[in-house]
């Protein structure tokens, strides 16, 4: 981890990080690469608090593979004053960055298990480095299943890679959007309904979700009805995060603080919490 | 072991003047018809003389008798101190980033009182325990010199006999004192109150001013205005969101967050951007936070808890039940400000109750 409990050491102030690469992936979503001093990785799930100074910080899932020690991905959609400021900067350019923090996705213990990874809209971003991990070490997993849903076509995330992953063999990948012209050929629905037809051993499968909370809550019941123990679907859960290390006290869920306990959780400490309106 | 000592209010003075020396000596004040803490200077700037009247969203001082601590709790927290209502995290400005150097304040404080003393070990579970620390709290927290005082007198809002905080202080002091007729009589709880207080012109207590402190503390216990029954109480909060009574005090709370602000262990911050206007300059700050705002809350498309039922539900669920999960304790040490404090006297320990079926 890059910052120590030391006494000495403030957790709360970032380094400097440049932009070495800038792509728009959609519309309003762009994804950067940067460099940091000190950096030293970091975990599938795991996030930074990226900032601008004089505009503000805010939390950002790392969206590149955890086997690339130099560079820290981040996908970031422009929907707020920071995430704007933030995606209106060039290569060369520095922001302020911190972390990573949080817990990351368990994929370890997925190993010689079948895996689902299903995903909603930019939620593809905080599980790309599971993909990136399973691929790296495919002889570790059984089945792996990516079923990702996107509202539009035209807002499908990286479509490339998707294509690309698609052509292997030893990898299923279904995608499926919520609207869509005529010349989309493909499926049309909310993600849970390509869980039908995944082939996955329900008693040897584990699952990392991530969407917006009504996906994930609704596929979470989806693979339990299926057989998948509630301990072994994960899902990244998202709220307000100030601090990143558990001081702020705005993400709270439950008992939970979501950003030191979390983000990633199992179906089985999130479904109580999660079925209690604006807990 | 040291024996317990009994000095004078000239004694005091002197301690007073000796922690001053290389700390800010903070105590209790008489300002704008409160008792608040603030730097002192001597005994002389103590509110003696004077007590407080409280009650749910009331409070009043009034003259009676002679006690420096006859008073029980204001509306002000050491919090105030430890864990400033504003903190410079760093400075950005041409290019680099410069931390906020790490706090060197040597606070000395005065008249500590039980439920007080435990939120300054509550809040120091969670700034300092964690997986990660906040360096400014630890380094004020570890140059802390505490003289405490245990209470001879409770408040109608009080309940830290309930919360096993008080009426006497628990360990964790330098200095333990109990106002008797004649004097003070001081314990020792470490060796640094050992040594400041073999500087002092003492007696041995005797066994009257022995039986006049604990006199003093059972009086006081006796007094406490109001009770919490925390017997399973965590549970019954976890497992009662949806309880009808979560609405009827929504209908009653007006959001103002003063619960939040005069908490001695409400720790939550809101990190501040903050540009200078004549210059580049940008800095960071941590400043207080209270659940009881909708921002507080809010993820992109808004607030995780948009209704004041849920916001009241967070706040003491987190306070009496979830705090436990996280810090192995009570978030709340029954010094009652919340209730006095409170314009429209809403009552944890009622709200409590009311949770568990009883009264209401």
């Amino acid at each position: 981890m890059a910052h120590p409990a030391d006494m000495k050491t403030d957790p709360m102030v970032p380094v400097l990080a440049q932009i070495t690469r800038k792509h728009m992936e959609i519309p309003g979503v762009v994804t950067f690469e940067v460099e940091a001093p000190g950096w030293t990785g970091f975990g599938p799930g795991q996030f930074n608090m990226l900032s601008l100074f004089g505009v503000g910080e805010i939390a950002i899932s790392i969206s590149g593979s955890c086997h690339d020690t130099d560079r820290i991905v981040h996908t970031i959609r422009d929907v707020g004053a920071v995430s704007h400021a933030l995606t209106m900067l060039e290569e060369g350019d520095t922001m302020g960055l911190r972390g990573p923090f949080g817990a990351p996705w368990p994929v370890a213990g997925a190993k010689g298990r079948d895996v689902i990874v299903a995903a909603g809209g930019l939620g593809l971003a905080p599980v790309r480095p599971i993909l990136y991990h399973l691929l790296a070490n495919r002889g570790d997993y059984g089945k792996v299943t990516l079923l990702y849903g996107a509202r539009r076509p035209e807002e499908i995330l990286f479509e490339q890679e998707l294509g690309q992953w698609r052509s292997q063999l030893d990898l299923d990948i279904e995608v499926t959007v919520d609207h869509a012209a005529p010349d989309w050929h493909g499926h049309v629905g909310v993600v849970t309904t390509l869980f039908p037809s995944a082939d996955f051993d329900p008693d040897n499968t584990t699952a990392f979700l991530c969407g917006p909370e009504i996906m994930m809550r609704f596929a979470a019941n989806a693979l339990t009805d299926a057989g998948v123990g509630t301990r072994d679907i994960f899902l990244s859960m998202e709220r307000n995060m100030q601090c990143g290390i558990g001081l702020c006290g705005h993400c709270q869920l439950g008992p939970h603080f979501v950003c030191k306990d979390g983000p990633v959780f199992d179906w089985a400490t999130m479904r109580p919490l999660m079925s209690v309106k604006e807990l | 072991m040291t024996l317990p000592v009994v000095i004078d209010i000239k004694a005091l003075d002197q301690l007073v003047q000796t922690l001053a020396k290389d700390r800010q000596v903070m105590g209790p004040v008489r300002r704008d018809g409160a008792v608040v803490y603030e730097e002192i200077q001597g005994v002389d700037d103590l509110p003696r003389g004077w007590i407080d009247e409280q009650e749910g969203g009331h409070y009043r001082l009034k003259r009676e008798g002679d006690k420096l601590f006859g008073y029980t709790v204001g509306p002000s927290s050491w919090k105030r101190f430890l864990h400033p209502p504003k903190q410079t995290l760093w400075r950005a400005g041409g290019g680099g980033i410069t931390p906020e150097p790490i706090a060197e304040d040597r606070f000395a404080f005065l008249g500590v009182r039980g439920c007080e003393l435990a939120a300054i070990q509550v809040q120091d579970k969670v700034f300092m325990d964690g997986p990660y620390r906040d360096p400014h709290y630890a380094a004020r927290r570890e140059n802390l010199f505490i003289v405490a005082v245990n209470c001879t007198r409770a408040g109608a809002t009080c309940f830290c006999a309930s919360m096993d905080t008080g009426p006497k202080v628990n360990p964790g002091y330098d200095i333990a004192l109990t106002e008797i007729d004649g004097g003070l009589l001081a314990e020792v709880g470490s060796d640094a109150g050992g040594a400041a207080l073999a500087a002092l012109t003492s007696r041995p207590a005797t066994e009257a001013d022995l039986a006049a402190a604990a006199q003093g503390i059972k009086d006081a216990e006796g007094q406490m205005g109001r009770k919490l029954n925390t017997d399973g109480l965590a549970d019954i909060l976890k497992d009662n969101p949806d309880h009808p009574r979560w609405s009827v005090v929504a209908d009653a709370c007006l959001n103002c967050a003063n619960c939040t602000m005069v908490c001695p262990t409400c720790f939550c911050t809101t990190v501040d951007e903050v540009s200078a206007l004549d210059s580049d300059e940008v800095s960071r700050e941590n400043r207080w936070a209270s659940c009881f705002t909708t921002e507080f809350s809010y993820v992109h498309g808004g607030a995780v808890r948009p209704g004041a039922k849920a916001r009241y539900r967070q706040w003491m669920t987190h306070k009496l039940g979830t705090w436990w999960d996280q810090f192995d304790s009570s978030g709340c040490t029954g010094c009652g400000r919340c209730i006095t404090w409170c314009p429209v006297g809403i009552d944890i320990t009622e709200e409590a109750a009311a949770i568990r079926g009883e009264g209401g």
